[in-house]
């Protein structure tokens, strides 16, 4: 199982094929709407080879690099969120009797396929186990949550280069993924050799290795990707001081920041959409026209919206003040208190794709300044 | 359930373009089981027969433009257990409010050969402005599932799954990349109320607010954020839902 290894570029569409034979459906990036998304992929000609992201506060662009890297970006608009908890799930049906009562309730078969995650970068990692935690970790977990990961095979990608909103190092959560995965690669280029090298991190991985044409790494292949990490380490894009962060945002409570960022948020949502960590959703019920039948989906949801906080007499959020600040403290300070770790991993995808810009570190570390002064 | 009396639904009409109503017949896979329990007892884009009222449930189309139209949605309501507006004309006013504005005389002196006939209102407005209404429904033009969902949700006495949230989560949720952020084509998205499905951005274009303005709004910071001019931005607002508050208000801010 130990040891590291390396594949070669020209070897890489070995790796998909021995995870096709295996049953698994591969997902992974692959360019779309001038944006690396995440999708089923075939090949390695679906893949985003030669593109990268330029990632700032409300802003991203697909430009392309110099080279033909395959990984050559850090995170998009997707996350792997999609396929833990989908978008939208039909929950439950059942027959109305004449009386109103139900009958023949059914659950439509959720068995997910067995996926393979390709490209998944450290904080995402971090992030699968998050929301597994809490999606699993309660008293009532659903069955098709947990089958959803259950056999999930991980194809790592330790980060070539850190996004502009990026601040995994902050958060420890990366860039280098140092378990969590059954096979992680580091993409090497140079000027006439484009290579993997591969750390194995389970038996199921050495498995899929075995299959795949590969080499032992040698030195300078170990140092090679030594250096990928400390670039992309030194790299980052944000930082967050998380010194008693949870202790800073409880005591300002009522900090006059929050009105200041919510003169700003449209509490559109997006930042919860695209958090690969958030997992609110709501429940809503269909009937058929004939009113024979009924039908509960459970579908994404926001703590931006008025419903969300809304009791029979209205929203217990309705401002955008608390709203944002249900969001911003959920994430780095309830959470730890609701399951134990932070709701964030620094990913940045709530930066980058907050359509006016508003980014939560800043945020932050304006209310540590009001209290430290500036850094 | 299914044994319950059949309803009885009246459709009407102010100033609108039909739009709206049409949104009704093209509901083709659901008319017979949606007849099965209603009467559809008046719907004249649909038939010349009529059936006297009081109606169930009244479908009102169009805004008031005329002191005719003002009375009429009087009698409208008078006969109408529940009533619905459907579309942005009955729900903002429409494009014609576009009026509001400017000075509906000089419109009528320009348009009409003889202008003395014409009576009409120096605004557009929309049903609520003159009586109460049980729901609303957004959008130029309205989704005709979003229709349906809101006869089923009558029908069968719960709350129609209609929400009143940014287009965004629409995006996101069909994972469709924002392009706003990633192409930089201005977007309506953010301020607008949900319901079409998130379209135009799935077509690569910004949204142009046809449903209105989404709930608890905030023009002035995407306004802000969007660099777009002011003279631009009036325009941006002043479409179907120019008269909606909050993007009047918007685009009064840029004149
Ligand atoms: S809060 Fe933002 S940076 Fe943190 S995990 Fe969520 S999207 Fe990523
Ligand atoms: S930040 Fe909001 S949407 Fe995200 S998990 Fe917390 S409450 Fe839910
Ligand atoms: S936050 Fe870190 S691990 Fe995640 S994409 Fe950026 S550099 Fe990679
Ligand atoms: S912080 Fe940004 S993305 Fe989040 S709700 Fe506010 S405006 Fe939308």
């Amino acid at each position: 199982m130990d040891g590291v290894h390396v594949i070669e570029r020209n070897d890489f569409d070995a790796l998909l094929d021995a995870l096709t034979r295996r049953g698994y459906a591969i997902v992974g990036p692959t360019v779309r709407d001038q944006a690396i998304v995440y999708d089923e992929i075939a090949s390695s000609a679906d893949l985003p080879a030669g593109w990268t992201d330029e990632q700032e506060a409300g802003h991203y662009r697909l430009r392309r690099r110099e080279d033909e890297a395959l990984f050559g970006y850090a995170v998009g608009p997707h996350s792997w969120k999609q396929y833990q908890l989908p978008a939208e799930v039909k929950l439950w049906r059942a027959r109305v009797d004449q009386d109103g009562g139900l009958s023949n309730v059914t659950e439509p078969p959720r068995e997910s396929p067995r996926y393979a995650f390709l490209g998944a970068r450290s904080c995402e990692l971090h992030a699968v186990g998050i929301l597994d935690r809490v999606l699993l970790g309660g008293s009532h977990p659903d069955p098709a949550d947990a089958g959803r990961t259950k056999d999930l095979f991980i194809v790592a990608v330790q980060c070539g280069e850190a996004g502009g909103t990026c601040f995994c190092v902050s958060m420890k959560t990366g860039p280098v993924a140092e378990r969590g995965f059954d096979l992680a690669l580091t993409e090497v280029l140079e000027e006439h050799r484009h290579y993997f090298v591969v750390e194995v991190g389970s038996e199921r991985g050495a498995d899929v290795l075995a299959d795949v044409p590969h080499g032992e790494a040698v030195e300078e292949d170990r140092t090679a990707a030594g250096a990928v990490h400390a670039r992309t380490a030194s790299q980052m894009g944000r930082e967050l001081d998380v010194t008693e962060i949870k202790e800073l945002l409880y005591r300002n409570y009522d900090h006059p920041r929050w009105e200041e960022v919510a003169e700003r948020c449209l509490t559109c949502g997006n930042c919860t959409m695209v958090c690969p960590t958030c997992f609110c959703t709501t429940v809503e019920d269909v009937t058929d026209l004939a009113g024979e039948h009924v039908e509960r989906h459970q579908r994404w949801d926001s703590c931006f919206t008025v419903d969300y906080s809304g009791i029979h007499d209205g929203a217990v959020r309705g401002s955008a003040k608390s709203r944002y600040r249900q969001w911003m403290t959920h994430k780095l300070a309830t959470w730890h208190d609701q399951f134990g770790t932070s709701g964030c991993v620094g990913c940045g995808r709530c930066i980058t794709w907050c359509p006016v810009g508003i980014d939560l570190t800043e945020e932050a570390a304006a209310i540590r300044e009001s209290e430290e002064g500036p850094k | 359930m299914a044994a319950a009396a059949k309803k009885t639904l009246a459709v009407w009409k102010f100033s609108s373009c039909d739009g709206c109503q049409l949104s009704l017949l093209d509901l083709e896979d659901e008319l017979l089981t949606l007849a099965a329990r209603l009467e559809i007892a008046q719907f004249l884009e649909a038939s010349s027969a009529t059936v006297a009222g009081p109606y169930d449930v009244s479908l009102v189309e169009g805004s008031i433009t005329t002191p005719h139209d003002a009375e009429r949605i009087r009698a409208v309501r008078a006969c109408s257990r529940a009533l619905i507006t459907i579309g942005a004309c009955a729900t903002a006013g429409g494009i014609q409010a576009l009026r509001n504005f400017a000075d509906v005389e000089e419109f009528t002196r320009a348009v009409y050969a003889s202008p003395d006939y014409i009576s009409t209102l120096a605004t557009s407005t929309p049903i609520s402005a003159h009586v109460p209404v049980d729901f609303e429904l957004n959008g130029c033009p309205i989704n005709k599932r979003q229709l349906l969902e809101v006869i089923n949700a009558y029908l069968n006495a719960r709350r129609p799954r209609v929400r009143a949230h940014s287009v965004c989560v629409e995006c996101k949720r069909r994972g469709t990349v924002c392009v706003m952020v990633a192409h930089g084509t201005p977007c309506l998205g953010p301020v607008t109320h949900a319901g079409c499905g998130a379209i135009c951005p799935a077509y690569d274009r910004g949204c142009y607010g046809c449903f209105g303005p989404k709930e608890t709004p905030n023009p002035a910071s995407l306004d802000h954020w969007s660099g777009l001019e002011d003279r631009d931005l009036v325009r941006v607002y002043r479409t179907y839902n120019a008269a909606a508050g909050p993007f009047r208000n918007a685009s009064e801010a840029h004149e």
